[in-house]
């Protein structure tokens, strides 16, 4: 059992010291404000739209629904760590430009987080399984048709990756 | 100065509550952090009971294992696991209608339990099921059927000190359905649901609703209804005045209100839709439905 005022948070596999936070500040609130992580977005602070998502122990959450200090010590991955470099760009990342499936892009952090998780546990998603994986992403803009066939290249993509 | 205590053994959460019994129990955190963020509830000290692993995990019990003991702590997405979906398929439905799948993996039954929301999708399936809840504080363990637990609109039973800690709910042998009207077809709150489970050797058919009265709600008449008329040995689909019949009375068993979501009016006509259509699934001429 650990008790804590002030925590540290490992994120992107980097240890990372918060001091002087207040009570109750959200996983999404530490990580924008606190750790200059501006990369997960922040709308609803509700769950709805999902452009919060970050990776917590290898699963997808709403880091706006986390609270910060009890997440001390998880494994978190924000969209900052999606890929090793900077300078690259993921399969999932590549897939949305190549789609066009970017317009305004606030949500689009959330969404390669969740397209990223959902071709972790599947690279092969029927169209329904897609749909389901990102259920929890509101897009205002698209109306989601590129954002589908930027799932379909990127999955192409993560196969051929593992299968040589 | 404000803690947060992140208990790691069950025991630990209960000796934090213990010395502060007022503190917050938090498991998911996707209910009770919509309202920190939105500045409607304080934080104070909050004991953190997402990384107990005896909360976790779930099992088979009772002599012929036919009692499933779901720990707290089980998320929405471990509940619409196949392994467990096949041994409760209701409240795996249930539960694969919560939220998003980032919802879903912060999400416990524990904590759909604590809220005790009307609408909460869990609470139909556990009212249908006769589930019952186990509590723990240091002063030992008790269990309250779920009747007693969820008591009022977000009123539950717990006292100060107090964790809740599994759920136990029988294995049935029988098709189950969970149902659910709401605006739209994911991420929402239910305007209406309704959960129906059968038990052929019991020959009885068990029917609850939720977000139409303060707490879920058995039809009992619904049932009685049920269990003379149905065929639990075929399963054959029942006559049209059966199935009308049991929507009639499964409606009448409802007490919405009129709110932001829906009106009274319209819930109870959703109520027998959802009656209607759940027992046409139930029993839909298919005797040999695994349980």
């Amino acid at each position: 059992m650990t008790t804590s005022e002030d925590f540290s948070l490992v994120v992107n596999g980097s240890h990372r010291s918060v001091v002087d936070a207040l009570p109750g500040e959200s996983l999404l609130f530490v990580l924008r404000e606190r750790l200059g992580l501006i990369g997960s977005k922040n709308a609803c602070e509700e769950g709805e739209c999902g452009s919060c998502t970050v990776r917590l122990d290898g699963e997808t959450v709403c880091s706006c629904l986390v609270l910060a200090a009890a997440a001390a010590d998880r494994e978190v991955v924000t969209i900052e760590g999606l890929t090793s470099e900077e300078a690259v760009l993921s399969d999932v990342q590549q897939a949305f430009l190549d789609a066009g499936a970017v317009q305004c892009g606030f949500c689009t952090p959330g969404l390669l987080m969740a397209v990223d998780a959902l071709l972790d546990a599947d690279d092969e998603p029927d169209e329904l399984t897609v749909r389901e994986a990102i259920s929890g992403n509101l897009c205002r803009c698209t109306g989601y048709g590129r954002i589908l066939d930027a799932v379909d290249r990127a999955a192409s993509a993560r196969r051929s990756q593992v299968t040589p | 100065m404000v803690t947060v205590t992140i208990a790691t053994s069950i025991d630990d959460a209960c000796a934090a509550l213990d010395s502060d019994p007022g503190a917050l129990v938090m498991a998911g955190g996707t209910d009770l952090m919509v309202e920190v963020n939105r500045g409607t509830r304080l934080v104070g000290n909050v004991v953190a009971v997402d990384r107990v692993p005896e909360l976790r995990g779930w099992s088979l019990e009772g002599d012929r294992s036919d009692v499933l003991r779901l720990g707290a702590g089980t998320t929405c997405a471990d509940l619409a696991e196949p392994s467990l979906a096949k041994l409760v398929p209701a409240l795996a439905q249930a539960a694969r209608t919560v939220g998003s799948p980032q919802i879903r993996n912060a999400a416990t039954l524990g904590g759909n339990l604590a809220t005790a929301s009307p609408a909460g999708d869990t609470l139909p399936v556990l009212a249908a099921l006769d589930a019952e809840v186990e509590l723990r504080s240091s002063a030992g363990t008790r269990r309250l059927p779920l009747d007693e637990f969820v008591v009022g609109v977000k009123v539950n039973a717990l006292v100060p000190g107090e964790l809740i800690t599994a759920i136990r709910v029988p294995v049935l042998n029988g098709p189950q359905e969970f149902l659910k009207v709401g605006t739209r077809n994911a991420m929402v709150i239910a305007v209406t649901s309704l959960a129906l489970v059968v038990d052929r050797p019991g020959r009885t058919v068990r029917v609850a609703l939720g977000s139409v009265a303060p707490v879920p709600v058995r039809a009992i008449e619904a049932e009685v209804l049920a269990a003379e008329r149905c065929d639990f040995d075929g399963m054959s689909v029942p006559p049209d005045e059966v199935v009308e019949r049991f929507a009639i009375l499964t409606a009448d068993a409802a007490r919405p209100i009129d709110d932001h979501r829906g009106s009274a009016a319209y819930r109870r006509h959703a109520v027998s839709v959802l009656a209607r259509r759940a027992i046409r699934r139930a029993f839909s001429g298919v005797p040999s439905v695994a349980a």
